[in-house]
């Protein structure tokens, strides 16, 4: 692992009265997939909403090359290069697929690099280069999730913040969207990755963490992770 | 005939009006789900504002009619986009967290509040616009001398209307309004500073609400400091009529309420003119809860 680029910090975030994460240190090297597991309500989405800064932290800090970014609004965090993809796609189902895209580049005024993305997101998702003009509310499931994703990469993101892009997806979509994370992160984008099917996440992350209950319960290089007794029998499904 | 061109004439000038008036309540409805009650009287406001700059500028004396109006219209717009924007800071953003009905009675208190001031400033008699501004002639149409004055408000309305039109959504500002009226969370992701578009949408609104005070003023050629709630419950009643939330929707049901008023009062009953717009209104809404051109459901007041 290298310098920690982004860095969560015993992280603390409550939801009204309810603590949802106690005290999380999660860190992040330039270049790396860092997929954070773990089962439903274990506080995953908890962690990516409050680097986005839709959530503040009652604790602790999330510092980006050394900058904190939980004192600032979310507006100003994508300005800095971090971009989301949220949980359960959220693209905006009435505007097009144009309109979404742009929407993604809406911090963007550098038009010759907007342009260059756009080119390599047609070359990701050729599918949606064909249905440019189509209501994002109309697109299957898998393009939308395509198209979440897309989005997100308007920003011309530093680091790309995704929330189970597999989610509802059909085996054969999952494994293309996967395939998709690692050209991205080749790009040079740092991705953190929320996933409940561990073992695609794990394949092509470079390290994981694992969440129970509003806290890491594990953290280790992902290799050693797939290969962990205890992680397969609690999220690989037994023995592989 | 020739009494059915008049008074769809007459419907055409009064409805763009309505439907002025109407995208104010719209626009703030479809970002913040708040029903602005104060919009009715920032459109009194900008009749006032209209009145006070004819007869204290004497514009009459550098420029035509046309241009008269025109500049009255730029400037009460301007001015009453600034008291839109000054009561949302006011009276809306302190409670963007707290419950929904807070922001309620703080709109009906800064109804009561503009109304009042406004009675303050100018006084609670009717006041006079100055005639002569609107040019009194007729064109011919089908054999029927139809008032160019009306001719002149509709088509005014028609290209504010267009041009909100494209700003939403042609323009990457205009996308920005229209992503954060569908997902505010979402938007805050795209970069999208939410706070600047709610400031922007009662820049936008007011402004429209303002310009249509004036056309009003120049056209009845009365103004009242409570005149502010009719007019309101009308286009508010239109913006329900065409979809709450709705651009276009608010557009076509302003227009479409000034015709059946017309037509109501001159075909049944002046004294109904009223009753017959609110009964099409219950009528459209038993058929399509939604309003003409609404998709969801307006289920949050």
């Amino acid at each position: 692992m290298g310098t920690p680029y982004l860095e969560l910090n015993d992280l603390r975030v409550r939801h009204g009265r309810v603590e949802a994460l106690h005290g999380i240190t999660v860190r992040a090297g330039k270049g790396e997939i860092v997929a954070i597991l773990g089962a439903n309500g274990a506080g995953k989405t908890t962690t990516l909403t409050a680097i986005s800064g839709l959530l503040k932290p009652s604790g602790g800090g999330i510092f980006f090359e050394g900058e904190p970014l939980h004192t600032l609004p979310s507006h100003e965090i994508v300005r800095m290069g971090i971009t989301h993809s949220p949980e359960g796609r959220r693209v905006f189902n009435t505007l097009t697929v144009e309109e979404n895209l742009a929407l993604g580049a809406y911090t963007r005024k550098n038009t010759v690099r907007t342009a260059e993305i756009r080119d390599w997101i047609f070359e990701l998702f050729p599918r949606l280069e064909e249905r440019l003009d189509q209501l994002a509310g109309t697109l299957s499931g898998g393009e939308q999730q395509m198209l979440a994703i897309a989005r997100a990469l308007m920003g011309d993101p530093k680091v790309l913040l995704l929330d189970e892009p597999s989610l509802g997806l059909a085996p054969i979509l999952v494994r293309s969207i996967f395939d998709s994370v690692r050209e991205i992160n080749e790009r040079g984008v740092t991705v953190i990755l929320v996933e409940q099917n561990a073992r695609a996440a794990l394949k092509i992350a470079t390290r994981g963490y694992v969440m129970e209950v509003g806290k890491i319960v594990l953290e280790d290089d992902a290799e050693n992770l797939l290969a962990n007794p205890e992680v397969q029998a609690a999220y690989l499904g037994g023995s592989a | 005939m020739e009494e059915f061109l008049q008074q769809l004439t007459n419907g055409l000038a009064v409805g763009g009006i309505y439907a002025l008036i109407a995208l104010g309540y719209t626009m703030v409805y479809g970002i913040l789900r708040l029903i602005n009650f104060a919009h009715g009287d920032l459109f009194t406001l900008g009749a006032y504002i209209g009145f006070t700059l004819l007869v204290s500028l004497n514009l009459q004396g550098l420029m035509g009619g046309l241009a008269v109006a025109g500049v009255l219209v730029a400037m009460a717009m301007g001015l009453v986009a600034l008291a839109g924007y000054l009561l949302e800071r006011v009276a809306y953003r302190p409670l963007r967290r707290s419950n929904r009905l807070a922001a309620v009675v703080s709109a009906l208190g800064a109804s009561i509040f503009f109304s009042n001031a406004i009675m303050l400033v100018w006084g609670a008699r009717v006041k006079v616009y100055p005639g002569g501004i609107l040019p009194s002639a007729t064109i011919s149409f089908l054999g029927v001398d139809i008032m160019l004055t009306r001719v002149v408000l509709f088509g005014s309305s028609v290209a504010l209307m267009l041009l909100l039109y494209w700003f939403i959504n042609r323009t990457r500002v205009g996308t920005a309004i229209r992503a954060v009226a569908i997902d505010q969370d979402t938007a805050r992701l795209m970069g999208i500073n939410v706070d600047h578009i709610v400031s922007l949408v009662f820049l936008i609104g007011p402004a429209l609400g303002g310009a249509a005070g004036v056309m009003m003023g120049l056209y009845y050629g009365q103004i009242s400091y409570d005149m502010g709630f009719s007019f309101g419950l009308k286009a508010f009643t239109a913006a329900i009529l065409g979809g709450i939330g709705n651009i276009p929707g608010a557009m076509l049901g302003g227009i479409l309420l000034g015709v059946i008023e017309a037509m109501g009062a001159a075909y049944i009953s002046m004294a109904w003119k009223d009753a017959i717009a609110f009964a099409v209104l219950i009528l459209i809404l038993i058929v399509r809860p939604t309003g003409l051109l609404g998709e969801r459901v307006a289920d949050k007041l």
